[in-house]
C-alpha cells in the first residue's frame, strides 16, 4: 500500500511528465533566458522565453533535477505557451499558491491553465519538496524580468 | 566511599538496551515507527546527554570563568572537565590541546585562518582530497583565492579509496598544508590517515584531519595519527549540536594568533594595546556553548560505557547486511565499495531521482539523506547530480535495513 499523499504527489500525469518532460529543449530565437539553481539540493534549470509582440511564443528548459522538478517545470511550459507576458506573471503567482495549498487566482482567463496545474497541488502536502517545484517557475520570472542573475530558491 | 577512581565495566553491546536510551527511537512518523538511518548528518541524543544539558540549566548555570560566585565555580569546572574528556577521547596529550568550537566547520576555519592563511604565498598549493565536504574545501578556497594559492585535490579510485600514491604524485614543493577527511560522509571510505600524515611530515608539512565521520564510529587517537590537527562535531557523535572540538598541538595552538577577538581570550586590554591569553583560551572568545560542551562530555562518558570493538563489530554487520540486501535490488548502484569503510552506504535507483526516493522511504518512516551531501566535487567525480544516503549509528539494527529495503522496492513499483 502506497499512502494516500504519495499518491497525490506522483499522480501519473506528473511521473509521465518527470519521465517525458515536454519543451525539455533550446528555444531558437530565444529573446530571454534566465537560470535557476537550488543550492541545497543541486537541482538546475535554463528556461527560454521567445517573447514575441507580448506574448510568450515559445518557451523551453533544460537542466536536471526530481520529477517534481521536471513534471513542475514540463507542465509549466505547456500552459505558458501562447499566454501573454501579464497573464504569464498572474500565472506565476498564482502557482505559488497551489503549492502552497491556497485556493489559486479565480481569473476566468486563467481558469483552464490551473485546471491543467492542479496534479501540481499534491506537493501542498510535502512541504519539504514545495522549492522542486517552484523553481522553473522563478526561473521563468527572472528570465521574463531580464534579469542576468540566477534564479535561487534560497 | 573509596577515593579511588570506580572502574565501570564495558556493557555488553545490547542494542535494545541502546534503543531504549534514546527516547526518539520511540516515536512514529506518518504512523510508522522512525527508521533513522541518517545519523551521518546528525546522530540521534542518549537520555544522558539531554539530561545533562538540563541538569545545567536546572541546576548550576552561570557564565563559565568569570564571577567568583558557587554557580560559575560548579559550571566552570564542568567545562574543563568536559574539555578533558574530549582530550582523552581524542587521546590528546593535554586538555590544552582542545579548542571548543561551535562544529568542525568553525574548526576549519580557525585553522584556515589562523594557522595556514599566514603561511601562504602566491603559487602555493593547500592538498585536499575529490571526496571532501563543502566545510573542508570552502574555507580552503577562500584563503587561497585571497593570496594566489590553489586547492589541489588528490584523485579517488574507482572503489572510492583514496591511495597513498596519489599523495605521492600531488605533493610537492609548492605543499603548504594538507587537509583530509578521515572518513567520508558520502562513501564512507576510511582514509589511510596515519601513512598520509608521515609522508607529509616527511616535507615539513601539518595536516589537519577532519574527524566527523570517523569519531562516531572508532577509537580516534591523535597522537598515533601524528595529526598536527583533528576536529570533529559534538552533534554527530551523540552529543548536541552547536558544539565541536578543534585539537591542535599543543606548539601549534601556541603560535598562531586569535581567530575571533571579544571577552575571555584576553591577557590585558587598553585602547592601543591587548595580550591575548594562552591556548585554549586564546581562541574561545565570547561566552561559548556552555551546557552543549558539559552535555558532549555526557556524550562521551556514554560513548566511554561502550566496548570499541563491539560497536566496530555491530556497525560493520549493519553495513555488510545493508550492502547484501541493497544487492538484492537489480536496478540499484552502490557508490564506494572500497574495503575499508565507516558505517555509510550512498546508492542510486536509475529513473528514480534521489530526491523522489528519500520522499517515498519517508513516508515508510524511513529517514534517508537524499542530494549532494556538501560534497558537489564528489558528486561531480561520481557523474551523478544526486544520490541517496543511508548511515548508521550504534542504535541500527538489521530489521531497519529491511524496511529501507522493501521501502525501495515501493518506490521502484511506484515509478515503473
Amino acid at each position: 500500500m502506497i499512502d494516500s499523499d504519495l499518491m497525490d504527489l506522483y499522480q501519473e500525469i506528473i511521473l509521465d511528465h518527470g519521465r517525458h518532460p515536454r519543451n525539455h529543449h533550446e528555444v531558437a530565437g530565444a529573446t530571454h533566458e534566465a537560470r535557476g539553481h537550488n543550492p541545497l539540493c543541486g537541482d538546475n534549470v535554463r528556461v527560454q522565453v521567445a517573447l514575441v509582440d507580448g506574448k510568450l511564443l515559445d518557451i523551453g528548459f533544460t537542466g536536471n533535477g526530481c520529477a517534481i522538478s521536471q513534471a513542475s517545470a514540463s507542465l509549466m511550459t505547456e500552459v505558458l505557451k501562447g499566454l501573454t507576458e501579464p497573464q504569464a506573471r498572474e500565472l506565476i503567482l498564482a502557482i505559488q499558491a497551489l503549492l502552497k495549498g491556497e485556493a489559486p487566482s479565480t481569473d476566468p482567463a486563467l481558469a483552464d491553465a490551473i485546471d491543467r496545474l492542479m496534479p501540481l497541488s499534491g506537493v501542498s502536502g510535502f512541504p519539504m519538496r514545495v522549492k522542486c517545484a517552484t523553481l522553473a517557475w522563478h526561473t521563468t520570472r527572472s528570465a521574463l524580468d531580464g534579469q542576468m542573475a540566477p534564479a535561487k530558491t534560497e | 566511599m573509596s577515593a579511588s577512581p570506580i572502574h565501570i565495566p564495558k556493557r555488553a553491546f545490547d542494542v535494545d538496551a541502546i534503543r531504549a536510551d534514546f527516547p526518539i527511537l520511540s516515536r512514529q512518523v506518518y504512523g510508522k515507527p522512525l527508521v533513522y538511518l541518517d545519523s551521518a548528518a546528525s546522530a540521534q541524543k542518549p537520555n544522558a546527554v539531554i539530561e545533562a544539558e538540563d541538569r545545567v540549566y536546572r541546576h548550576s548555570y552561570a557564565n563559565i570563568n568569570r564571577s567568583a560566585h558557587a554557580l560559575a565555580g560548579e559550571v566552570s569546572l564542568a567545562y574543563e572537565a568536559a574539555r578533558g574528556k574530549v582530550a582523552r577521547f581524542l587521546n590528546a596529550k593535554s586538555a590544552d590541546e582542545i579548542v571548543f568550537v561551535r562544529g568542525a566547520t568553525e574548526a576549519i576555519n580557525l585553522v584556515a585562518q589562523s594557522f595556514v592563511a599566514p603561511l601562504l604565498g602566491p603559487g602555493d598549493e593547500i592538498l585536499l582530497t575529490e571526496l571532501e565536504h563543502h566545510s573542508n574545501i570552502v574555507p580552503w578556497v577562500m584563503i587561497a583565492k585571497d593570496r594566489g594559492a590553489k586547492v589541489v585535490a588528490v584523485p579517488i579510485d574507482e572503489d572510492g579509496s583514496v591511495p597513498l600514491a596519489g599523495f605521492v604524485e600531488h605533493i610537492n614543493e609548492r605543499t603548504k598544508f594538507i587537509s583530509i577527511a578521515h572518513a567520508s560522509n558520502v562513501l564512507g571510505t576510511i582514509l589511510p590517515v596515519a601513512e598520509i600524515v608521515a609522508l607529509a611530515h616527511a616535507k615539513n608539512i601539518p595536516v589537519l584531519v577532519d574527524g566527523c565521520q570517523m569519531a562516531p564510529h572508532g577509537q580516534i587517537d591523535v597522537q598515533a595519527l601524528d595529526a598536527d590537527f583533528y576536529v570533529f562535531s559534538g552533534h554527530k557523535v551523540y552529543g548536541p549540536s552547536g558544539i565541536g572540538a578543534l585539537y591542535g598541538k599543543l606548539a601549534h595552538l601556541a603560535a598562531m594568533p586569535p581567530y575571533q577577538g571579544g571577552g575571555s581570550m584576553i591577557d590585558e586590554v587598553s585602547f592601543d594595546r591587548v595580550t591575548f591569553a594562552e591556548p585554549p583560551a586564546r581562541f574561545e572568545a565570547g561566552t561559548p556553548a556552555i551546557a552543549q560542551a558539559i552535555a558532549l562530555g555526557a556524550a562521551i562518558d556514554y560513548l566511554n560505557h561502550l566496548d570499541w570493538a563491539l560497536v566496530h563489530d555491530h556497525e560493520a554487520d549493519l553495513l555488510a547486511y545493508a550492502t547484501e540486501r541493497l544487492r538484492e535490488i537489480n536496478t540499484l548502484r552502490l557508490f564506494g565499495q572500497s574495503a575499508d569503510r565507516a558505517a555509510i552506504i550512498a546508492f542510486e535507483m536509475p529513473g528514480i531521482h534521489a530526491h523522489d526516493l528519500a520522499t517515498i522511504v519517508d513516508r515508510e518512516g524511513v529517514a534517508v539523506r537524499a542530494g549532494h551531501h556538501c560534497a558537489q566535487p564528489l558528486m561531480k567525480r561520481l557523474n551523478v547530480h544526486a544520490t541517496a544516503r543511508a548511515s548508521f549509528g550504534i542504535y541500527n539494527k538489521r530489521s531497519e535495513v529491511d524496511v529501507l529495503v522493501n521501502a525501495l522496492r515501493r518506490a521502484g513499483d511506484l515509478f515503473k
